[in-house]
């Protein structure tokens, strides 16, 4: 009786546990089959590509739309923008981060706890509302059109600073009075024994702030208007917009934007849903 | 004398010397690139400036009346809304069953969380053309697959009543990847004792969910959708890219038609206004986050 019971139960629950891997298996594949789409497209002739019955699986790989992307954007050049862009953001923001949660964490100073508030607070202000006077201020310094554009306002910024204060203030006290005792400056306990023991902070916000700044679209869109100093992200719509009805070209441009991104991802995935977690976190 | 010499121990000791070096970058950006921003919209916002000519006059609350008289502007503003609609129930629900599917008893648990996370790391820009391609009213893969089950497919990016609709659907596959991850770790944070104990008392699965895993997610799922309304305000590059605001101005969202207005028609006050009031709105919602359900850390629990 309890033997029938137990098998029943088990019977409902494996029976229950197909289910949920079927559904999670049709999700895999409503998530997946754009990406094969894309590739796909990218590697038709446009016989292929405008037709009312298209296959996933090309009938002869075309590899000529790849070349062709090259003639209508300077895709190089873009490319090299998103990467300077990304770079120098990134670099930045993260040392400008970690003076600021120093800053912050551990010294004393009149002000502090306004002024960490105060960095909180703009971690609001949409980039909506600052965005025509920004425009403006740029143009004024004849800085349109140019990396100055892209990338001064993003030198520094309040999210990393919050994660980094944080973690700088779970390293115990001592460590840093040793280092005071033995005659070591701020600067030189910051860089020596607070950021290597929070490396792996840096790693995960280093990666994030790239992804944020390879992504941004908006900012770059209104900051620049020769296709040279275009991102990828802005590039990639303008070609839309212009090349509207060349779905296997924009295909091919797609892929190449996408490729580093999911294989960087796919390498550092786990940082990646760090990263996610802390920004679900921030208070 | 004594007094100079006293702010100077309070204000110049090492540290403080230290503070003000370190700050000063950050400072400098937040002066030049925030704050003066930020004043300088709320000023245009009180004066006409069509960029082209040189005099800038003051008019008041001018541009604000012209705003919420305009057709355009309510437009958009429904367009957001009807977009905010679809999005925040749409995107919870997908994200949260997600969640709750992958929570526990699942191979491969992991390599399922990666993929389902594919879409957050793509740019906005790539899966807006991505889906503009699916959703193309000839060629389109969506309307080739609704027409194995016998469905003839509207023009969707291309008709009126149908454009928003693929775009939310769009802002659900994009989306719903980083909102399970937080649901997964408030799912996290739910003690295993609780499940425990319902199992002793003989609760179904469908009785622990009900009972024990939604109420316990409550806050969570309140942030979740916060953070929903807060984006869903500020939607931008997905409609710019795959119908640019058309057809018949049916997507045009309120960031859409501030960029409109700023960097089409050149009306750097009337853009600045409408600027701000998406910024009192954002506001205030964030505002009611605070005093209702508190800090995020708090919503999702300390363990993290």
């Amino acid at each position: 009786m309890a033997n029938s019971f137990e098998q029943r139960t088990n019977i409902k629950r494996s029976a229950a546990s197909i289910v949920k891997h079927l559904i999670l298996l049709m999700g895999i594949v409503v998530v997946a089959f754009p990406f094969l789409w894309i590739l796909s497209t990218s590697l038709k002739e446009a016989s292929e590509v405008f037709t009312s019955s298209p296959q996933l699986i090309p009938s002869r790989l075309h590899f000529s739309n790849y070349s062709e992307v090259f003639f209508y954007i300077p895709f190089c050049r873009m490319y090299l923008n998103s990467i300077i862009v990304a770079v120098i953001v990134t670099i930045s923001q993260m040392f400008t981060s970690a003076l600021a949660a120093y800053t912050f964490a551990r010294l004393r100073f009149p002000g502090r706890d306004a002024m960490f508030y105060g960095y909180l607070a703009l971690m609001m202000l949409p980039v909506q509302v600052k965005l025509i006077p920004s425009f403006l201020l740029l143009k004024w310094l004849g800085m349109i059109d140019t990396y100055w554009a892209l990338t001064l306002p993003w030198l520094a910024g309040p999210f990393s600073v919050f994660f980094l204060r944080q973690s700088f203030l779970d390293i115990p006290q001592s460590l840093i009075d040793a280092a005071r005792i033995d005659g070591a400056k701020h600067f030189r306990i910051i860089f020596r024994i607070v950021v290597p023991l929070t490396k792996n902070m840096f790693l995960t916000l280093g990666i994030f702030t790239f992804m944020w700044s390879w992504n941004m679209f908006l900012w770059p869109l209104v900051m620049t208007q020769a296709a040279e100093m275009q991102t990828l992200p802005v590039g990639l719509a303008r070609f839309k917009s212009q090349m509207g009805a060349e779905w296997q070209i924009m295909m091919a441009a797609t892929v190449m934007v996408v490729a580093p991104v999911i294989t960087i991802f796919f390498l550092a995935q786990k940082r990646f849903i760090q990263g996610i977690v802390l920004t679900g976190l921030k208070s | 004398m004594n007094a100079l010499k006293k702010i100077k121990k309070r204000f110049w000791t090492e540290d403080s010397r230290a503070a003000y070096i370190s700050l000063l970058p950050s400072v400098i950006v937040f002066l030049v690139f925030i704050a003066f921003p930020f004043f300088y919209s709320l000023f245009l916002s009180f004066h006409k400036w069509a960029i082209l000519t040189p005099d800038k006059p003051f008019v008041g609350l001018a541009n604000y009346r012209d705003l919420f008289l305009s057709r355009d502007f309510w437009n958009a503003v429904i367009n957001t809304i009807k977009y905010s609609a679809g999005v925040i129930p749409g995107t919870t629900l997908v994200s949260l069953g997600l969640a709750l599917l992958l929570h526990r008893g699942i191979r491969a648990r992991n390599l399922f969380r990666t993929i389902y996370f594919l879409p957050v790391v793509t740019s906005m820009v790539v899966v807006s053309i991505l889906w503009a391609w699916i959703f193309d009213s000839n060629y389109g893969f969506f309307n080739y697959f609704l027409s194995f089950i016998g469905i003839e497919g509207p023009a969707w990016l291309y008709d009126p009543r149908w454009a928003m609709v693929a775009i939310i659907i769009t802002s659900i596959w994009k989306h719903a990847g980083y909102f399970m991850v937080i649901f997964l770790a408030g799912l996290h944070g739910i003690p295993e004792v609780f499940y425990e104990c319902a199992e002793i008392d003989g609760a179904t699965p469908f009785k622990k969910l009900m009972f024990i895993t939604l109420p316990l997610l409550g806050r969570v799922t309140a942030l979740v959708m916060v953070m929903l309304t807060i984006e869903s305000f500020k939607v931008f590059s997905i409609i710019y890219v795959m119908t640019g605001g058309g057809p018949l101005k049916s997507t045009e969202t309120i960031v859409n038609y501030l960029y409109r207005q700023g960097f089409e028609s050149f009306q750097m006050g009337y853009s600045s206004a409408i600027a701000w009031v998406l910024f009192v709105f954002i506001l205030i919602i964030t505002l009611l986050q605070i005093r209702f359900i508190g800090g995020r850390r708090k919503a999702i629990g300390q363990q993290l």
